[in-house]
């Protein structure tokens, strides 16, 4: 226990201890190429299915590999457990495992410890936050059901042919399936997670490149190399330290001190600084998160016939000024719906918006007046204040329609204290006006940033868009076996958005970080995490 | 004396059950904590169901309250979201904020009871003023300035300690965060003793000692410092719970994983078990530390008894 003798050795010394700078933190001995990172409380217990944000997501993203893993560069699916995953139909799978693979405690991954996984993450009686990411699977309604309880343990469409061989049976076509298998919620489990789930908590053993060393909760999580690691992405540093910062300014202080290698949330305030202080070690780079203003199309103020309007309040925002002045260029303006972390043949398409997301003040006054004005003269855009510091841009973009209008009254910000309460009010479809929204990709797929959050009915349809031909567009493009062909089918959707205007795209955000000299080859990875296991330590 | 003691002691209850209703009110007004652990994505209600179901949000606020207080007197304090037990989030964050907070007291203490001597017997000198311009400036100077300013200077510019606190936390970190907390009750602390030394230097018991003959040092250390002090004890008895519970900002700042960060992750997760359970425990330290305070005047002035 070094911490705790360094700390009774501090006692005794107070007074001449300021400058002892030897105790606690990246210090420790066995800290030969051990890179220390800033982190997060993450929010739920670490389990696949169960983390839906970043913060638990760096540490599954060190801890486990899947099927497929998303290639750190270009965002292609690519696989890593999965020998194969072969269909005919796009509808009935047959997945072939590698051989070779096995969990740091020595089990060997098999078709059943993704079954297994798979079946814990969507049993309702489990209440795991991903378990929506399952509901494509046959049988996904029995083991969560919409309302009381499930009526079967496991789903029907997942069969277990031998240690090697599984088959998924969808419940509709679904062609890109195999590509969202990278996301954490799919990765497989070893027996010791269902037998011995409070301790598997505690410190969770996975497949990845990295082992649980130490787990202090809310203060640091320990990686470290797990040498025996069968894949080719091993880790070419001695490990991770993963330590809470309760702000990222003080996260940012420690990386100027030294004190800290890694991190990846540069702090708004910091951002006019920080090239002067870490010059090329700073990083900002694309990350697959768009952000829009959804408008609530269940409100008749809103809804149907004010497409015009909604595409003028689209031309009123000047996004070039914002993601400039307020942003340091963290954004880019955005001109389509999806992001550029896809790629041109992933789905991406610059420009695809057209003049709508131009900045054009004239069009934009004119196409408001035809489309009947504002509904009673002005607009509010909500935004939740607790998080995010959303009221600086917030104020920006009502600020840029008011000079395109010409009129100092026309939009104005409208705070919502809390981010559940903010959350809450959109699920109830209580919103009167426009409102901020952002999504972050949970697979890098075009229909991933179209399906969920346009679809009828879809989960995420914040703004309750509902379009006929939209709809068919996405159901053939996922029926569709081609991806190139899938891909314009999904564009040809996206084109139906850019005249309803459902949500104003506005800017794609990056991930930035910044890192100490200590440390070399740091990436990003589409999701804007850390690409740990590639950081070298000099 | 133990009559009083078990008479404040029945009192506290009331104001014990009082407070913790207030806070598990005010947690509740702000709304279902459920829809934002689903981050920007609308979350599915089967399981948005169930969690509301296991952290018993779906029943009326009363029943909530009532079931809440019989675990507490069973020492269950809940769970919070990352699935942590709360009591052990408290015996993790407690012991480090006390720590804080006593580094924190005992330089407001030395530095403010010192310098309120100097200033209050050398009334309307130099080193009066001077001590009164500085007690000046550090009061205007909120905590997350002077924090950060002295976090740059000492942890980055010149590099003497490390700006951040390592999760142990042991005391040679907590110095820097310990002053920048202490600056401003210092503050007070200065003042209050100057004043009451200065207002008690020509009473008539000074002037008895001193024509007594009594050494300068011992009227000083013995009579006017122990019966100028009451305020001070006062004061200083109040600032723990201010301090333990106020500590947010710097704890923030120099990244102290105390109560001020579990509170200020509690709020922002709305997670009602963890706000409610340390704040109950805030208000047990405030109301034991105002019963110290009023036990400690008897010592200090021999002419205040408890019946």
């Amino acid at each position: 226990m070094r911490g705790a003798t360094c700390a009774k050795w501090a006692v005794g010394a107070v007074a001449i201890a300021l400058a002892a700078t030897a105790c606690g933190g990246g210090g420790d001995g066995d800290s030969a190429g051990v890179v220390s990172a800033s982190w997060g409380d993450p929010q739920n217990p670490l389990e696949p299915a169960n983390t839906n944000e970043v913060q638990g997501g760096k540490v599954l993203e060190m801890l486990f590999r899947g099927l497929k893993r998303y290639n750190p560069k270009t965002a292609a699916a690519e696989n890593v457990i999965a020998d194969k995953i072969e269909t005919k139909d796009s509808q009935n799978y047959t997945v072939t495992l590698k051989d070779g693979w096995t969990f740091s405690n020595g089990e060997k991954v098999t078709s059943k410890s993704f079954v297994d996984a798979w079946n814990y993450g969507a049993l309702l009686d489990n209440k795991q936050k991903n378990a929506s990411f399952f509901q494509y699977i046959d049988g996904f309604e029995k083991v969560h059901p919409e309302q009381g309880t499930p009526t079967a343990k496991a789903m029907s469409g997942l069969v277990v042919k031998d240690d090697k061989t599984f088959t998924v049976k969808l419940n509709q076509k679904f062609s890109s399936w195999p590509d969202t298998l990278g996301y954490s919620a799919f990765m497989p489990l070893p027996q010791a997670f269902f037998t011995d789930h409070a301790a598997w908590v505690e410190k969770p053993v996975g497949n990845g490149p990295y082992t649980v060393d130490t787990y202090e909760k809310g203060n640091v999580l320990k990686m470290r190399k797990w040498d025996k690691y069968p894949g080719d992405d091993g880790a070419k540093n001695g490990g991770i330290d993963l330590r809470v910062y309760t702000d990222n300014n003080t996260a940012y202080t420690d990386l100027q001190a030294g004190n800290l290698d890694l991190v990846d949330d540069v702090p708004a305030s910091q951002l006019k600084n920080v090239k002067a202080d870490l010059g090329d070690r700073y990083i900002n780079q694309p990350a697959g998160i768009i952000q829009t203003i959804t408008f609530p199309m269940y409100n008749p103020r809103w809804g149907t016939g004010k497409e015009k309007v909604r595409q003028g309040i689209s031309m009123a925002i000047n996004r070039d000024e914002i993601t400039k002045e307020i942003f340091q260029k963290t954004r880019t303006p955005a001109t389509d719906w999806t992001s550029p972390v896809l790629k041109t043949d992933g789905g991406y398409k610059e420009g695809l918006c057209g003049d709508a997301c131009e900045f054009n003040p004239g069009k934009a006054k004119q196409l408001i007046k035809e489309g009947g004005g504002l509904p009673g003269g002005k607009m509010t855009i909500a935004y939740n204040a607790d998080t995010g510091s959303h009221k600086d841009w917030i104020d920006a973009i009502c600020n840029s329609i008011n000079n395109s209008l010409g009129n100092d009254n026309a939009c104005v910000g409208a705070p919502v204290g809390t981010f559940a309460d903010f959350r809450n009010k959109i699920t109830a479809k209580q919103m009167t006006g426009p409102f901020r929204a952002g999504w972050q990709m949970d697979y890098p797929l075009i229909q991933n940033f179209l399906q969920p959050l346009y679809y009828t009915g879809a989960s995420s349809n914040d703004g309750k868009f509902s379009d006929a031909k939209f709809d068919k567009l996405v159901d053939e493009a996922n029926a569709e076996t081609d991806i190139s062909k899938a891909v314009s089918t999904f564009q040809d959707a996206e084109k139906i958005l850019a005249t309803q205007m459902p949500a104003i795209p506005l800017w794609y955000q990056n991930g930035s970080g910044g890192y100490s000299d200590r440390i070399s080859n740091v990436t990003l990875n589409p999701f804007s995490v850390p690409v740990y296991n590639e950081i070298t330590v000099s | 004396m133990g009559r009083y003691v078990i008479r404040r002691l029945l009192q506290m209850i009331p104001v014990f059950i009082g407070s913790t209703f207030l806070i598990f009110f005010m947690v509740y007004a702000l709304g279902d904590p459920v829809a934002a652990l689903f981050g920007d994505k609308a979350p599915d209600p089967a399981t948005v169901q169930r969690i509301r179901r296991d952290l018993y949000l779906d029943q009326p606020l009363w029943k909530q309250y009532l079931h809440y207080m019989g675990q507490i007197f069973q020492g269950n304090f809940g769970t919070a979201f990352n699935g942590q037990p709360v009591t052990e989030l408290m015996a993790s964050a407690f012991p480090i904020t006390l720590r804080l907070t006593l580094v924190a007291i005992v330089i407001e203490m030395i530095v403010g009871i010192v310098l309120g001597v100097f200033s209050g017997l050398r009334r309307g000198r130099s080193v009066d003023t001077s001590v009164l311009v500085f007690t000046l400036v550090v009061v205007s100077i909120p905590t997350f300035v002077s924090g950060y300013l002295l976090q740059f200077l000492f942890g980055v510019q010149w590099n003497w300690v490390k700006p951040s606190v390592s999760s142990e936390a042991p005391l040679d970190e907590l110095l820097l965060p310990g002053v920048a907390l202490a600056l401003v009750s210092l503050a007070y602390v200065t003042r209050l003793t100057r004043t009451s030394i200065a207002e008690n230097a020509r009473a008539d018991y000074v002037r008895t000692a001193i024509a007594k003959g009594l050494p300068r040092h011992r009227v000083i250390t013995r009579h006017l410092l122990r019966n100028s002090l009451i305020p001070v004890v006062t004061f200083i008895g109040t600032d723990i719970g201010a301090l333990m519970g106020g500590a947010i900002v710097t704890e923030r700042i120099f990244n102290i994983h105390g109560v001020g960060f579990q509170l200020y992750q509690g709020i922002l997760r709305q997670n009602s078990p963890t706000v409610v359970g340390f704040v109950t425990i805030l208000v047990l330290i405030f109301l034991v530390a105002n019963l110290l305070v009023d036990l400690l005047y008897a010592v200090l002035d021999p002419r205040i008894r408890y019946a």
